[in-house]
């Protein structure tokens, strides 16, 4: 089944967004929003796969047609795009749950549902 | 909203989003097909343009103002942990001398391949970013492994070591320099052979996912050790800062 992969993906990403609407720690909803993006970096790496191709890399092989084909380079960068973003903003909504519990004294979001204590 | 409503809005939204992205894949190239347009056109400029990595060449060379619109969003994003996670002066820090974070009593064995992969992981992770552009990898996966070495130090038991090793200011003014680096060779890379631009931007990447990295590690690592928590209404006692 040729969309298999493709369908992964949004399974992946229907789960994280699952688990960040159930949370009831900020913390597990960071790693639900983690979990959310893993299903991009499937769906972009599915797209860009060919069958029985290769790493792009050609230092030590001729490049297509001679060397046989090799997957598409421009959604790995996308990826590897997707990662680095990925990483950051999960440092960044951290830091904010770090201050939240420090000065709420608590991460439960049902709990922080006003601004003010 | 009650939680039984919110799973049930969840599962309304959820049914809609998998029914038209289940269209939309239905339609999608088959997985693993061999029709590829961007893909044959990108490796084909890579290899004109002597890069054996069509990755790199694809993130330094062919889409470099989007990788630099990238560098910015991580910069952005380090800078707002980092002023997010200062230690206010009202928080308590404690000083040097009143903490035991180590050497604490781990194994010695762990001690010592703590110490031992250390030199070994930071020329893996200086090769990673200097071959980036012939070999998989690349400035954003060396900074990395770069930024997660130096943590050996702590996993090896020895915190006191780790700050030592990673003064938190010269990486903060590390950090700047190779994020304006970064741009200042995108704009004026836009002449080079992509020959010379791979590396250089690669260089100035590695750099900074590094320092982002033990800045942002750091940071957190003071929230964990070094900061008080809040003094209960009884009295000042208590206090994360005490090794296990």
């Amino acid at each position: 089944m040729s969309v298999l992969p493709y369908l992964t993906a949004g399974w992946i990403m229907l789960v994280g967004v699952y688990g960040i609407v159930t949370s009831r720690d900020l913390i597990h909803a960071v790693v639900c929003l983690s979990v959310t993006q893993s299903g991009t970096y499937v769906l972009l790496l599915a797209i860009g796969y060919r069958s029985g191709a290769t790493a792009p890399v050609f230092s030590d092989r001729p490049p297509p047609p001679a060397g046989g084909p090799v997957t598409d380079p421009v959604v790995q960068a996308m990826a590897l795009t997707d990662i680095v973003v990925g990483a950051t903003v999960t440092a960044l909504l951290l830091a904010l749950a770090v201050q939240v519990a420090k000065r709420r004294g608590t991460l439960d979001p049902d709990a922080l549902r006003s601004l003010e204590p | 909203m009650t939680p039984r409503a919110r799973v049930a809005l969840f599962a309304f939204g959820a049914a809609g989003t998998a029914a038209l992205y289940t269209a939309g894949t239905l339609d999608l190239p088959g997985f693993g097909g061999a029709w590829h347009p961007y893909a044959d056109r990108a490796v084909r400029q890579a290899v004109a343009h002597g890069t054996p990595n069509a990755v790199a060449s694809v993130t330094f060379d062919q889409r470099a103002f989007d990788t630099l619109g990238e560098e910015i969003i991580l910069l952005a994003a380090a800078v707002a942990a980092v002023v997010l996670l200062r230690v206010l002066r009202r928080e308590d820090e404690d000083t040097d001398g009143s903490h035991r974070h180590g050497p604490a009593d781990v194994p010695d064995a762990l001690r010592l391949v703590g110490h031992l992969l250390l030199p070994l992981t930071l020329t893996v992770g200086v090769y990673v970013v200097a071959h980036g552009h012939q070999s998989p990898g690349g400035g954003f996966q060396g900074g990395v492994i770069l930024g997660t070495a130096v943590h050996l130090l702590y996993l090896a038991g020895d915190y006191p070591a780790l700050r030592r090793l990673r003064p938190l200011p010269v990486f903060e003014a590390a950090e700047a320099v190779a994020a304006a680096a970064f741009v200042v060779l995108a704009l004026a890379a836009t002449g080079w052979a992509a020959t010379g631009r791979v590396p250089a931007l690669n260089g100035a990447v590695g750099v900074e996912v590094g320092c982002a990295l033990t800045l942002l590690l750091g940071r957190f690592f003071e929230q964990a050790l070094l900061v008080r928590p809040p003094a209960p209404p009884g009295g000042r006692t208590g206090r994360t800062g005490e090794a296990p």
